[in-house]
């Protein structure tokens, strides 16, 4: 009751008492009293508090003991979150019947799925290891990222080495014939991670049934629908005819010459992604919108890309693919047949081999000079193809039926596009205003000997290859779009349509105000009037001539 | 991130491919430690690196004992073309060539302590020496807040920018295009209005501006807009200053994935705008800054769980290459910017 002793000098309420008068002053600080005041504290502290059930003196036991336990630094300082560390501590349940349920975090599932990357599939045995020793498809992913890691660009080892594994999964599951890692690309929700993949000959499957089926069920349709049009009145058919659409490459040509696989992370399966059409690759170039991760997820745009987010990944890829393949000069050269090539559309050879010959220049030289680089990548033309095609072109067969039907309007005879020649050596890239398109550096200023040259693209930012002697690889990490140093401006909308042809014969006229009406019929007045005089002056004979005129 | 746990903070924020080679790795590891024995800072960050057309800059920001307080900020640059090592009055010393060999001009030709050796070499461009500075009263200040953009060729000369000024973040807005990897080249206006022309010219002065206000205006910005910090990492004493939290264990994993729990690491500018009912609910201790949740345009960051879900990594579609890393549950945070410095104004659209 009397807890409250004599106040010392650092006690606030200290010298509110005056000796003698403080109503405490009956207390004399005895031996005997002194002891009844450290209990009557020391109950004081033990009482517990009505809110939480807590009493001080406990909790200050249990806050120097974890003190004293752990011995933190200026202790004083954080003396707060240690007592509210030490009360929330008080709510955790030590002892209970009920057990919790073991939390599946995430994590653990992901790390199952990296396990599963390190196991070997059932029943190999010793021949298996036989055969992967020899050739196999497998790039050297590790090889490569030691190479990029010295100029600073690419993944952490885990993640390259998580790659590797699932490269060596996609080729003991695919009949592949090359593959690589072509690189990854940044999304919202997840990333891609990305494969560029050649089928052996003969292996591929064939997609181009589902197209044909769906093309069939639509003139199917149409048919019934003429027929139904004729027995009514046929409103006026449009002359629309839409642009012809221009057929997509062949697999194995052109922008599709590899096959592309994709997967939001090692561990998971991979998705095989469509071949690329002119018209995305036309669309993709107006727009630029970033990649969500679902490859299934529709892309809102104008001008409304004709696909998925698979489909426009694709067309990037093969964008970034075109405009960024490149190698040393010298390594790559076009095979020895020759002849045929000028009898060829759009001209040009779009395949090449491997120079059995090739003499690596020194790094210096890669690093100091563009043209000691080439693409060979083929490039896109402004068409969405690799080898230009006039779509007007037609087949013999149909060129008889165009015949018998009337003669449509010529369209404008379409220029041919000519993109540059394959292996063109990056010295006549453009640069984007006074940027050039590549930046070439070693990859060490310190030790020149053991440099590595780098390249890395200003158009795609993202883009890089390096080389060292025979080696040399690409690989792309970024987000998938082409810099720009202009703000993107998105596509405007078409001119309206023209109805119908303005002339002159369906151009209203202006009524002819009142002068003009009471002009022209004076005017015929004044015609008539004469032509009656005429009719006064001659016979009779002209009179009944007249009046057979009038 | 803390120049002490580079080498693991990389790997973590390696995600988006962009990091350091080997080389850089080893060299900043001690010449950023030297950083904080000579301007006396208590933090050395590792800001990042802005790519140029023909060079980069690497920068490191040193902080003292208010993290909040504006920071000084040191650069350096590297690159195959090796720009002249310039005086802050412009006056050019010498510069490296190929070989790492610094000539200074008059001097003779000849091997100097050089860029090769990893001597402190006491930068005579840096208008406060690293020795004067308790003396120096811009220095005093720095020391609040020193943010190192360490200009030189091979990451071990660092040099100190100059502290921001409002009319150099406007004039930076007003460029676009890459950054070109020479402190001292100059950009010509070209497309300003007769308007702002005559605004910002009243002087008379030529429109140039030098690409090394160009460069500490873009990290400013950069750290304004997206500089960021997981909720509870850093505590404001009840004197104002800022301080890391000590009792700071790491963001729960569910925490971590919500845009709530990381904060602006600059002035607030939304937090006088909650109504009340939410500012019950904030500790002030704690909860002193912007959160991520309101920021304009929505969905300008991104969260993903890499690493299998044991990291989430931040990353800024408003200044492409900025990422942010953190281990739920661990006191590793961080953020590092890897990228061209310039800013995605076309994120409206790509969204």
């Amino acid at each position: 009751q009397h807890g409250h002793g004599p106040y010392q000098p650092h006690e606030p309420g200290y010298g509110l008492y005056q000796p003698g008068y403080s109503p405490y002053d009956d207390q004399i600080p005895d031996p005997k009293s002194r002891m009844l005041a450290i209990q009557n504290a020391k109950a004081y502290l033990l009482k517990s508090s009505t809110t939480s059930g807590l009493n001080l003196y406990d909790h200050l036991a249990n806050m120097l003991t974890k003190i004293l336990d752990e011995q933190p630094a200026n202790a004083v300082d954080i003396i707060e979150n240690i007592s509210k560390d030490v009360k929330w501590a008080q709510f955790q349940k030590k002892m209970d019947t009920l057990r919790d349920e073991h939390e599946i975090l995430p994590t653990f599932e992901a790390a199952e799925k990296h396990k599963a990357l390190f196991l070997r599939a059932n029943g190999e045995g010793d021949e298996e290891l036989e055969e992967e020793i020899g050739e196999t498809p497998l790039p050297n992913v590790m090889e490569t990222a030691f190479y990029f890691e010295q100029a600073g660009i690419g993944l952490s080892k885990d993640e390259f080495y998580h790659i590797f594994l699932a490269l060596k999964k996609l080729i003991s599951v695919q009949p592949i014939q090359t593959c690589r890692f072509w690189g990854k690309i940044l999304g919202l929700e997840m990333n891609y991670i990305i494969a560029e993949v050649q089928y052996h000959e003969g292996e591929e499957e064939e997609e181009t049934e589902e197209e044909e089926v769906i093309e069939e069920g639509g003139k199917g349709m149409g048919e019934v629908e003429d027929e139904d049009e004729k027995k009514e009145d046929e409103p006026p058919k449009s002359t629309y005819k839409p642009p012809p659409v221009i057929p997509k490459e062949e697999n194995g040509t052109g922008a599709n010459k590899y096959v592309y696989f994709v997967c939001n992370e090692p561990g998971k399966p991979w998705v095989k992604l469509p071949p690329v059409t002119p018209a995305q690759i036309v669309c993709a170039r107006k727009i630029k919108k970033f990649f969500t991760g679902r490859l299934d997820a529709p892309v809102v745009s104008f001008p409304p890309f004709p696909g998925n987010e698979a489909n426009y990944l694709r067309a990037q890829i093969a964008r970034i693919s075109a405009g960024t393949q490149i190698s040393p000069i010298g390594f790559y050269q076009f095979a020895e047949e020759e002849g045929d090539e000028e009898e060829e559309e759009g001209g040009g050879r779009d395949t090449y081999e491997e120079n059995p010959d090739f003499q690596p220049l020194s790094v210096a030289e890669m690093v100091g000079s563009l043209s000691a680089w080439v693409h060979h990548g083929q490039s896109i033309l402004n068409q969405g193809r690799c080898v230009w095609l006039n779509p007007f072109q037609k087949s013999e067969e149909e060129e008889e039926d165009d015949e018998e039907e009337e003669k449509a309007e010529e369209p404008n005879e379409l220029q041919q596009e000519i993109g540059p020649p394959l292996l063109t050596p990056l010295s006549e890239d453009e640069g984007i205003q006074n940027i050039p398109a590549w930046t070439a550096e070693a990859s060490t200023n310190l030790i020149p000997q053991y440099a590595v040259a780098i390249l890395q693209s200003n158009r795609w930012p993202g883009a890089y290859a390096f080389a060292s002697g025979r080696k040399f690889d690409n690989i792309y990490f970024g987000w998938g779009h082409k810099y720009s140093p202009e703000n993107h401006i998105p596509a405007l909308p078409p001119p309206v349509q023209a109805e119908y042809p303005s002339g002159p014969e369906i151009a209203e006229t202006r009524d002819p105000t009142l002068e003009e009406e009471l002009a022209f019929k004076a005017a015929r007045e004044e015609a008539l009037a004469a032509a009656e005089e005429e009719e006064d002056e001659e016979d009779v004979d002209e009179d009944e001539e007249d009046e057979d005129d009038d | 991130m803390e120049a002490a746990s580079l080498p693991a903070a990389l790997e973590l924020a390696a995600g988006g491919g962009a990091g350091l080679s080997p080389e850089k790795r080893a060299v900043l590891g001690a010449s950023l430690l030297l950083l904080q024995r000579d301007y006396r800072f208590e933090r050395v960050w590792f800001w990042g690196c802005i790519r140029g057309v023909r060079g980069a800059y690497y920068i490191a920001e040193g902080l003292g004992p208010d993290r909040a307080a504006p920071r000084s900020r040191l650069y350096r640059c590297g690159g195959p073309a090796s720009p002249p090592l310039r005086a802050a009055d412009g006056t050019c010393l010498g510069r490296w060539d190929r070989g790492g060999r610094f000539r200074g001009w008059g001097e003779k030709r000849g091997r100097s302590e050089g860029a090769a050796q990893l001597s402190w070499r006491e930068p005579r461009c840096a208008p406060e020496g690293p020795g004067k500075a308790a003396s120096s009263p811009v220095l005093q200040r720095a020391r609040a807040c020193v943010v190192l953009v360490a200009g030189s060729l091979n990451c071990v000369e660092w040099s100190l920018l100059p502290p921001v000024t409002e009319e150099m973040v406007a004039q930076a807005e007003q460029l676009k295009g890459r950054f070109q990897g020479d402190p001292s080249f100059e950009y010509e206006y070209t497309e300003i209005n007769a308007e702002d022309a005559e605004r910002l010219f009243e002087d008379g002065k030529e429109p140039m501006i030098k690409e090394e206000s160009r460069l500490v205006a873009t990290i400013e910005q950069i750290d304004k807009a997206v500089g960021i910090i997981p909720r509870g990492a850093f505590v404001k004493t009840p004197l104002g200053s800022v301080r890391e939290n000590r009792n700071f264990e790491g963001l729960s994993l569910t925490e971590a994935k919500k845009l709530s729990s990381y904060f602006h690491f600059t002035e607030p500018v939304n937090l006088k705008n909650k109504t009340l009912l939410e500012k019950a609910d904030l500790d002030p201790s704690t909860d002193f800054l912007d959160s991520l949740e309101h920021d304009i345009p929505q969905g300008s960051w991104t969260v993903q769980l890499e690493k299998g879900g044991t990291v989430v990594v931040l990353r800024s579609l408003l200044w492409l290459g900025l990422t942010f890393y953190h281990v739920p549950m661990t006191k590793q945070y961080g953020y590092v910017y890897f990228g061209t410095g310039e800013k995605n104004l076309d994120l409206p659209f790509m969204l």
